[in-house]
């Protein structure tokens, strides 16, 4: 009887004391959770793409509340959810959030097979990665698309596809959220992130070759040669030439299409355009059947 | 190799029984040898009529041009001086006026800085000693550890077996660690490659002087000379020539391996001479005492010390199953590969793929106009059949590539988490560890490009590490 009293009593006070170390250390090391982390959470897409900067979902939710705390969602936007998805966030922490402008991925490339020689093949692991360490690709141009699709395969929203025809991928700008999957996969850079612009409209250069004009005129027939007269025909300022290589700026760009006709080597590019009308007599400059509409 | 060749190799060990067939323990393969040009003597390549001096041809940072277009430089005239931190100098290797200053292709198959150079004359700088008289120890009298380290680091030498690390600084062990032995790679375990071959039988004592100033600048007595057992004329000539000036230099020994790749690797020769395993990085074999150096490195610093000549030229193997003529050049640095083709008799109209370097770890060449190198060990011009990887088909287990590795690396597993992206498994598994060998690739039934994958690992694995390395920095 004395046994069993003894192992009670000792084995009681064990768990006591032990209890009493839990309940302390439970609130000596009490992890607070905001609550609003959670909610935020819940009206976000749950793709986890990570095309918002953030680790998933879950991080992005609690980058949203510490900003809220701070008293500004600027800077933060979910590119799947987009719009909708941000005033609901906003709405859950209290604040409001200006309209963001909707971008989509662009390939600022247009090496085609045609435009492009190979002057190599390549027949190693099938990866833009692999190529890219090995050298310049198959074409003599070490900046342009390597063809081999790590983009294709980034992209969890099945907007980008390899044409076969062109050897160049091509994006689907209703499926693409512009969450930049494909721009961090590309181990060139090719893949800009660009505002999809008025009605969906762009003009953009379509070349990401750095080397001199010399040079880049060897490795590619559309190749962008920086000679400056793009920059020359934009009464906007819009266009910058840096590095060997011109580029629009999409916000400050006004959609006038100077540039497109004014460059020699066919890199600047119009999407969604309606088709060009005949040339009028008028105008000095004839074309006008340049093939922009993607 | 017959048999009779392979006796006079036996070398008595201090570890007991002989040296006969040392190697390394773990994996290694034996691809078809292939050593054309083994009978070759070197020759002389013809001054080029323009040469391309790469500001990139060592690890580390590029050099930093200090001629402008238009300037007179002459044989040994520095034209790049070594960039902030691990970096070397180039020096011209001919002499007239330079063309430009610009980005320019070379054998990474990008176009980087590099001085072009259009070649008039042969006007040498003045303080380069162009004799052919052999210079020992004694000759040089007084000389201390620090000028022989000094004169090395000024020459511009980097490892001549094709991975460029500034000699300079391989020399000069970091504090808490000793050179306890020096090891010369003579092994050349790549297929084809056959400069330090001829190197060993056509300068032996230059070789052996040149062993002595390492020991000199480290202030180490004992050196060893690894030489695959496939060479066995250099083995006995370079054993004959210790016994007989054996007073004059003490403390060498040629050690005669088995043949084996990748035997050539740093830690694979560390653990077949001396039997110690460096552990993995950043462990480096100094840390187990030992420093290697590349026999074509050893004529190198000969040449630099005794003779204050820079590195300006490289002996060169130019080869392949249909080359007419399979050479050993002497090529000033700079030489455009397609000079160096010609003179072996042309390019073969099956040619597939040239490479720059050996078959098993070189890298294939974009263009002929690529210059040497500081590290450009062989020229290998592959039939188109050769040049073909076979079908990719799919994993069978069949583990070859694990027993092959010399790492101890399982290659299969390293591929197949690198095409699911899973960076922490690449390294936990030590992706950092592999060697780029390329035997896992080689041994696979199934041709799966097993090294193109770990590669990709590797550098992805590489820069996780120096981000969380650079984070803790700024965080402290």
């Amino acid at each position: 009887m004395n046994v069993i009293l003894i192992a009670v009593i000792v084995l009681g006070s064990i768990g006591l004391v032990a209890a009493l170390i839990l309940f302390l250390a439970g609130k000596k090391f009490a992890v607070h959770e905001d609550e609003r982390i959670g909610q935020v959470q819940e009206v976000l897409p749950g793709a986890n793409c990570g095309g918002c900067g953030f680790p998933g979902c879950g991080g992005f939710a609690g980058a949203c509340v510490k900003a809220a705390d701070k008293g500004s969602l600027e800077g933060l936007l979910c590119p799947v959810g987009g719009q909708p998805v941000m005033e609901q966030v906003a709405d859950i922490l209290g604040m409001k959030v200006e309209a963001a402008a909707p971008k989509v991925a662009v390939v600022r490339c247009n090496g085609t097979c045609e435009s492009r020689p190979r002057i190599a093949e390549f027949d190693g692991a099938q990866s833009c990665k692999v190529q890219q360490m090995l050298g310049s690709g198959e074409t003599a141009c070490a900046y342009g698309c390597l063809g081999c699709g790590d983009c294709v395969a980034a992209c969890q929203f099945d907007a980008i596809r390899m044409n076969p025809e062109t050897g160049l991928p091509e994006v689907d700008e209703e499926k693409c959220t512009a969450c930049g999957a494909c721009s961090k996969a590309c181990p060139r850079g090719v893949i800009e992130i660009r505002l999809k612009g008025l009605k969906n409209r762009r003009v953009v250069v379509l070349c990401n070759n750095k080397d001199k004009g010399a040079q880049t005129r060897k490795a590619c027939s559309v190749g962008c040669i920086a000679c400056q007269k793009c920059v020359k025909v934009c009464k906007f300022e819009a266009i910058t030439v840096d590095a060997n290589l011109a580029y629009i700026d999409a916000e400050k760009c006004k959609l006038c299409r100077k540039c497109e006709d004014e460059c020699p080597q066919n890199a600047i590019h119009a999407f969604n355009f309606p088709p060009k009308k005949s040339p009028l007599p008028t105008s000095p400059k004839g074309g006008g059947d340049k093939s922009s509409d993607y | 190799m017959n048999k009779q060749d392979t006796k006079v190799t036996s070398v008595p060990s201090p570890h007991g029984g002989s040296w006969r067939g040392a190697t390394f323990h773990i994996g290694g393969v034996h691809p078809a040898e292939n050593k054309l040009s083994a009978a070759s003597p070197i020759r002389v390549a013809a001054i080029p009529k323009q040469a391309v001096f790469s500001m990139f041809q060592h690890i580390g940072a590029p050099a930093v041009p200090v001629v402008k277009m238009g300037d007179e430089v002459k044989v040994g005239t520095l034209l790049g001086e070594a960039g902030k931190g691990l970096s070397v100098p180039v020096f011209s290797s001919v002499s007239g006026k330079v063309n430009k200053v610009d980005a320019v292709l070379d054998s990474s198959g990008t176009r980087r800085m590099a001085v072009v150079v259009d070649v008039e004359g042969d006007e040498w700088e003045e303080s380069i000693d162009r004799s052919d008289t052999l210079v020992t120890m004694k000759d040089l009298g007084n000389i201390t550890a620090e000028e022989v380290v000094n004169r090395i680091k000024a020459a511009g030498i980097v490892g001549m077996g094709g991975a460029t690390f500034p000699t300079g600084v391989k020399l000069m062990p970091p504090p808490g660690t000793k050179a306890e032995a020096i090891i010369v790679n003579a092994v050349e375990c790549e297929p084809y490659l056959t400069a330090d071959h001829r190197l060993m039988l056509e300068k032996p004592e230059q070789i052996l002087v040149g062993i002595q100033l390492i020991k000199h600048a480290v202030n180490c007595p004992k050196a060893y000379i690894g030489i695959e057992m496939n060479k066995p004329d250099a083995i006995k000539l370079l054993t004959d020539l210790l016994k007989e000036k054996a007073a004059q230099y003490p403390g060498i020994e040629v050690v005669p391996l088995k043949v084996k790749y990748p035997q050539g690797g740093e830690k694979q020769l560390i653990d077949a001479v001396i039997g110690r395993q460096v552990p993995a990085p950043p462990a480096l074999p100094i840390n187990v005492g030992a420093i290697v150096q590349n026999v074509g490195t050893v004529y190198a610093i000969y040449e630099a010390v005794t003779k204050r000549k820079p590195l300006i030229e490289r002996i060169i193997t130019v080869t392949g199953k249909s080359v007419k003529n399979p050479s050993n050049f002497l090529a000033r640095i700079g030489t455009p590969m397609q000079q160096l083709i010609d003179e072996a008799g042309g390019l073969p109209e099956d040619t597939g793929k040239i490479i720059g370097g050996g078959p098993m770890m070189g890298r294939a060449l974009m263009s002929l106009e690529v210059p040497v190198t500081k590290g450009s060990s062989g020229l290998l011009l592959m039939t188109e059949k050769e040049s073909r990887r076979g079908e990719v088909s799919p994993c069978i287990r069949c583990a070859k590539c694990v027993s092959a590795c010399p790492m101890g690396l399982e290659p299969y597993l390293l591929a197949s988490y690198t095409r699911l992206k899973n960076w922490d498994g690449c390294e936990k598994n030590d992706v950092t560890s592999c060697i780029e060998c390329g035997s896992c690739a080689f041994t696979c039934p199934s041709n799966r490009p097993l090294l193109d994958n770990i590669r990709v690992a590797k550098q992805t694995v590489m820069g996780i590490i120096k981000a969380r390395h650079m984070e803790s920095i700024t965080k402290k």
